[in-house]
């Protein structure tokens, strides 16, 4: 279960920052870099703005200055998920 | 072309409501970016602001005047007539007519813009005030200058982000040197602490935790402030012949458009601004003594700022006295350039440079000779004030001593 929901993360952040850019999912992979996707400074605080509302997570601002490519992305959202849940209550949704 | 001399100056900010009040506590090396008022619920990411701590609106206006004035304009107000008291300019007759307001502010009145909202979405109320439009518009302070000091030239106000003020001033200096007036009362003014303001400035990532800590090592933004800055611009020989006093003098302006990113500084631009106006002034860059940087305190605009001092003013670089007084009055957005003009003038007069508090430790990527914590006596006669602007619009003013 957890590699599925995994993979259902990588999916939603690559749909966010696919959505955010205004360009294609199927033109986003793990391995684009913000480089290749021109994704600059502030769309990078842009996209980290609605991965926070998606995921329901605070992304510091520490993070968001390294982030280069959509699989740090990926992870670093993993991580902070994975943090949240277990943080949570026992039980809780 | 014309001299054009300063003759007045008005500061209210963080430092003060009084330009005496400011300029003791910028040589002090006092940072007055504290504990804002109301921490935002739930509470903003950064904790402090320069607020206008001892700005009391009933010290200065009627109940009356509130109702058609907000925070924004009555500062810049308040500002104005501290300048103009000091310059014992009187503008009467013809002198009315050739004289000009020109203010600057980023984004004008926002607390009733707020507070319309709240009624529109929040109540469902579609009843706004109908003030609303008086009461926000950018130019709600340079309108009341004028009408208050009688003044029927040119009167308007510059929106370019930070730099609206330094804009301003520029405009006023040109016309006052080129002759299409007499004098002008220029400057700008901000009220950045709006819930809503404060939200997108949060958003942006841009602010310090704790304090901003300009040309540090350790620097992780800007701090916000509020407040207002204005100077009163008048032709020297008008000055001269009515005997007044003249604080110091604008001699030079340029601005550019780094045509490179909506945020993101780059060095050519400012670089460009700062180049013109120190051919403007027609002087050489060796002349420069002090610079009054931009200085945000941001990773970014230090660094390109740092390399756009070293391409305009070469081997000079290494030893021009440089300081930041964000780190004190905060990053005053629209009022900066008006605020850190004050500074400017102040320090060539009394021949102090005020300091970049709150430095911690060099950055070998801004390696200027930053005035770091405590003031230094020097003696200056030209000082360069940069302001360099989100949407990549950069403005510098050169100022000189007084002679007198």
């Amino acid at each position: 279960m957890p590699e599925q929901v995994e993979d259902a993360l990588a999916e939603k952040v690559i749909r966010v920052i696919a959505h955010t850019q205004r360009i294609p999912p199927e033109s986003v992979s793990l391995d684009s870099t913000f480089e290749a996707l021109k994704i600059d400074s502030l769309d990078g605080i842009n996209i980290v703005f609605e991965l926070e509302k998606e995921f329901n997570i605070e992304i510091p601002d520490d993070g968001v200055q390294n982030l280069r490519s959509v699989r740090d992305t990926v992870e670093g959202v993993r991580t902070l998920v994975r943090s949240k849940d277990q943080a949570a209550p026992s039980g809780a949704a | 072309m014309n001299r054009v001399a300063v003759t007045g100056q008005g500061l209210v900010c963080a430092l003060g409501n009084t330009v005496a009040e400011g300029w003791a506590r910028l040589i002090a090396g006092e940072c007055r970016i504290l504990p804002m008022k109301d921490p935002g619920s739930p509470p903003y990411k950064f904790r402090n602001g320069a607020e206008a701590w001892d700005f009391k609106p009933l010290d200065h206006f009627t109940e009356k005047d509130l109702v058609m004035l907000e925070r924004f304009a009555l500062l810049a107000v308040v500002a104005a007539r501290e300048a103009v008291a000091q310059s014992g300019i009187r503008f009467e007759g013809d002198l009315s007519d050739r004289s000009a307001v020109i203010t600057g502010s980023s984004v004008g009145g926002q607390f009733t813009e707020e507070e319309g909202y709240i009624r529109l979405y929040r109540e469902n109320n579609p009843r706004v005030t109908p003030l609303t439009i008086p009461r926000t518009m950018a130019n709600a302070g340079a309108s009341r200058i004028s009408l208050e000091f009688g003044i029927h030239g040119p009167a308007y106000t510059v929106a370019t982000a930070c730099s609206s003020s330094n804009h301003a001033l520029g405009q006023a200096f040109w016309m006052v040197r080129n002759g299409q007036i007499t004098a002008a009362i220029a400057g700008g003014s901000e009220a950045v602490f709006a819930e809503g303001l404060l939200r997108a400035w949060e958003a942006m990532r841009v602010v310090a935790p704790d304090v901003c800590r300009p040309f540090s090592a350790d620097r992780k933004g800007l701090s916000l402030g509020e407040g207002a800055g204005m100077l009163v611009l008048e032709n020297w020989n008008h000055a001269r012949a009515r005997g007044a006093a003249i604080l110091g003098e604008v001699i030079g302006f340029g601005m550019s458009s780094d045509a490179h990113h909506i945020t993101q500084p780059c060095v050519e631009g400012p670089a460009k601004a700062m180049d013109w106006a120190i051919r403007d002034a027609d002087i050489s860059p060796d002349q420069v003594d002090y610079i009054n940087a931009h200085g945000t305190g941001t990773l970014a605009n230090d660094v390109t700022e740092t390399q756009a001092i070293r391409t305009v003013l070469g081997k000079r670089a290494d030893s021009v006295l440089v300081s930041s007084t964000k780190s004190m009055h905060g990053h005053t957005l629209g009022a900066a350039g008006a605020i850190e003009a004050v500074a400017c003038l102040l320090a060539l007069k009394h021949g102090i440079v005020p300091p970049t508090v709150n430095f911690t430790a060099r950055d070998p990527a801004c390696d200027l000779n930053v005035i770091a914590n405590e003031a230094r006596t020097a003696q200056m006669q030209i000082a360069l004030s940069n302001t360099f602007a989100f949407g990549g619009l950069n403005a510098t003013l050169v100022l000189k001593g007084s002679e007198d």
